[in-house]
């Protein structure tokens, strides 16, 4: 146990509020999801030492002081506190901010939480001319975000020869996943009838196949491997790996809010998605084939496949076999999105990331009920923030 | 119509020119790198300290990456003409500068014409119009033969 050499801390406590449509302040999905993770850990609020809050832009001055809101509205008892923003990534780099302080010793346990009240629609851009902003022009040209998701999954068809049916599959999967999740929003099972009955949003996606916004919160209460023990919980699983990289110039794939990658003709082209799971390998000291479960950011149906690729999970173009062989879903050899994913949740951005980590923790300990995955031992989040935002993130136990 | 003033949606972004339309960008003096939207002050390739830029057209032609439509009507700023007719969306890679570019496709292409690898080449047309302005855009319209 050398102890002084690890990078790992322990997750002593999850917690989230349910995601949905609630209309209510962010601040009260943040606060009983906090409290739920306090409670599951045993520690007590005036023992946390460090409040890291995710941010959100859409509810108001104290959406962008996350950290200090969800401590006040705790009770102000004099911990550290610290707020993180970097779009659906977050989450993951609130609990970055924890394991360093963690990890330098400043503190020895910590409260990471995020919530979110969404509008309804499509998410637009601020308001006013300003052609300067990337985020601007591309809705001022009439490209939204389902654009992207499906230049990518039409990109699929065209080079893999993946099929709308495929896509499909990935949310009856993720449907039945999300049927028996108490904290997932939408739990109803689909058929391929019902998706292909939808209407077409971004061809070849329809409106089943694209994620919608909601209310949600999630809450992590993690502590020094340490501490841990001296609280009797050695065993809690660990984050072993926390990914929170930029893309590395030139762009290889067009990414929102751009009009356009890069120029490759100065440097070779690169992959964001492909490299982000490959620093959280790497600082796990694991790889792909020690992976037990994966919870991924299926903003679409089709982009769950991309991820999976990503992950290296799978080669390039396989993804889809997977799926109709029935690989993915619980019961088989590597499921994804155990919890329901984005399709059953709905994005709750400044949640996700942690809800991510909280549906691993529930599997890693082996209390996700009927959708448990048997024998879970490593799992493996990814996603994405807008502007440059990696997010991938290892639990084992 | 002709009496209307055409301009250009984002000012400076393309040429004018009807016939044989450009995107407007810019080029590292350093490194060569292009840029679209123009980028003219620091040169983003990480190994250049570049920060001369020259004004530069951009291939007019390029080969279909992927594709898409919007069924709906997006959002503001979108001036969509009432009732909202759906437009198809191109991704379309161009070889010289090694990038890919997003824009719509010429009015009245679907989806099931669209393949890629195709070639396609850059037009304007109107992106929305009041009583004394014509907003232009660029497009993009299967096969080539136009001028590069």
């Amino acid at each position: 146990m050398s102890q002084t050499m690890s990078k790992e801390i322990a997750i002593l406590g999850v917690g989230m509020h349910p995601w949905g449509k609630w209309g209510k302040n962010f601040v009260e999905y943040g606060v009983a999801a906090a409290r739920a993770a306090l409670a599951d850990s045993g520690v007590n609020w005036r023992d946390v030492q460090f409040v890291s809050g995710a941010a959100t832009m859409r509810c108001g001055y104290p959406g962008y002081v996350a950290g200090a809101t969800f401590a006040q509205a705790l009770g102000w008892q004099g911990a550290q506190v610290n707020t993180s923003y970097a779009a659906c990534a977050s989450g993951s780099q609130a609990l970055a901010a924890a394991r360093s302080k963690i990890l330098s010793g400043e503190c020895e346990v910590a409260l990471v939480v995020g919530a979110d009240t969404t509008p309804k629609g499509f998410l637009a851009p601020q308001k006013g001319e300003r052609p300067d902003d990337p985020d601007w022009v591309r809705f001022r040209v009439g490209i939204t975000n389902p654009t992207y998701f499906a230049l990518y999954a039409r990109r699929r068809m065209e080079i893999y020869g993946d099929t709308p049916d495929d896509f499909a599959r990935v949310k009856i999967k993720n449907a039945e996943h999300g049927f028996s999740n108490p904290n997932a929003r939408y739990r109803k099972k689909f058929t391929a009838a019902d998706v292909a009955a939808s209407a077409m949003v971004a061809d070849p996606l329809r409106l089943m196949d694209i994620c919608a916004t909601s209310d949600g919160g999630a809450a992590l209460i993690v502590s020094s491997l340490d501490y841990a023990r001296r609280i009797g919980k050695a065993k809690a699983p660990r984050v072993a790996a926390i990914s929170t990289v930029t893309p590395t110039f030139a762009s290889e794939v067009v990414e929102m809010p751009d009009i356009a990658t890069d120029s490759a003709v100065a440097v070779a082209p690169h992959s964001f998605r492909a490299a982000l799971p490959r620093k959280a390998y790497e600082e796990a000291g694991i790889g792909p084939e020690d992976v037990s479960v994966a919870e991924v950011y299926d903003l679409s149906t089709a982009l769950e496949l991309d991820w999976m690729e990503d992950l290296q999970l799978c080669k390039r173009g396989e993804a889809a076999r997977l799926v109709r062989e029935g690989a993915t879903r619980v019961g088989g050899r590597l499921p994804v999105n155990p919890s329901g994913g984005l399709a059953c949740f709905g994005e709750a951005v400044p949640a996700q990331a942690l809800a991510q980590v909280c549906e691993l923790t529930w599997q890693l300990r082996g209390q996700a009920g009927e959708r448990q995955v048997q024998g879970a031992r490593v799992g493996i989040t990814a996603n994405q923030g807008l502007f440059g935002h990696g997010s991938s993130v290892i639990v084992k136990c | 119509m002709s009496a209307k003033t055409r301009v250009a949606v984002l000012e400076g972004w393309f040429t004018l020119d009807e016939s044989t339309p450009h995107l407007l960008g810019t080029q590292c003096a350093s490194c060569g790198t292009y840029y679209f939207p123009k980028q003219s002050t620091f040169c983003r390739n990480p190994d250049c300290a570049g920060e001369r830029f020259e004004e530069v057209k951009l291939s007019r032609t390029g080969k279909l990456w992927s594709f898409t439509n919007a069924s709906y009507k997006p959002p503001e700023p979108y001036i969509a003409p009432d009732p909202f007719v759906p437009f198809s969306i191109a991704a379309v890679e161009l070889e010289k500068e090694r990038m890919i570019v997003l824009g719509q496709v010429v009015t009245g292409v679907s989806v099931e014409s669209l393949k890629a690898g195709m070639e396609m080449e850059l037009v304007l047309e109107v992106l929305s119009e009041d009583d004394t302005t014509q907003k232009l855009v660029w497009k993009w319209k299967p096969g080539s033969g136009g001028k590069r």
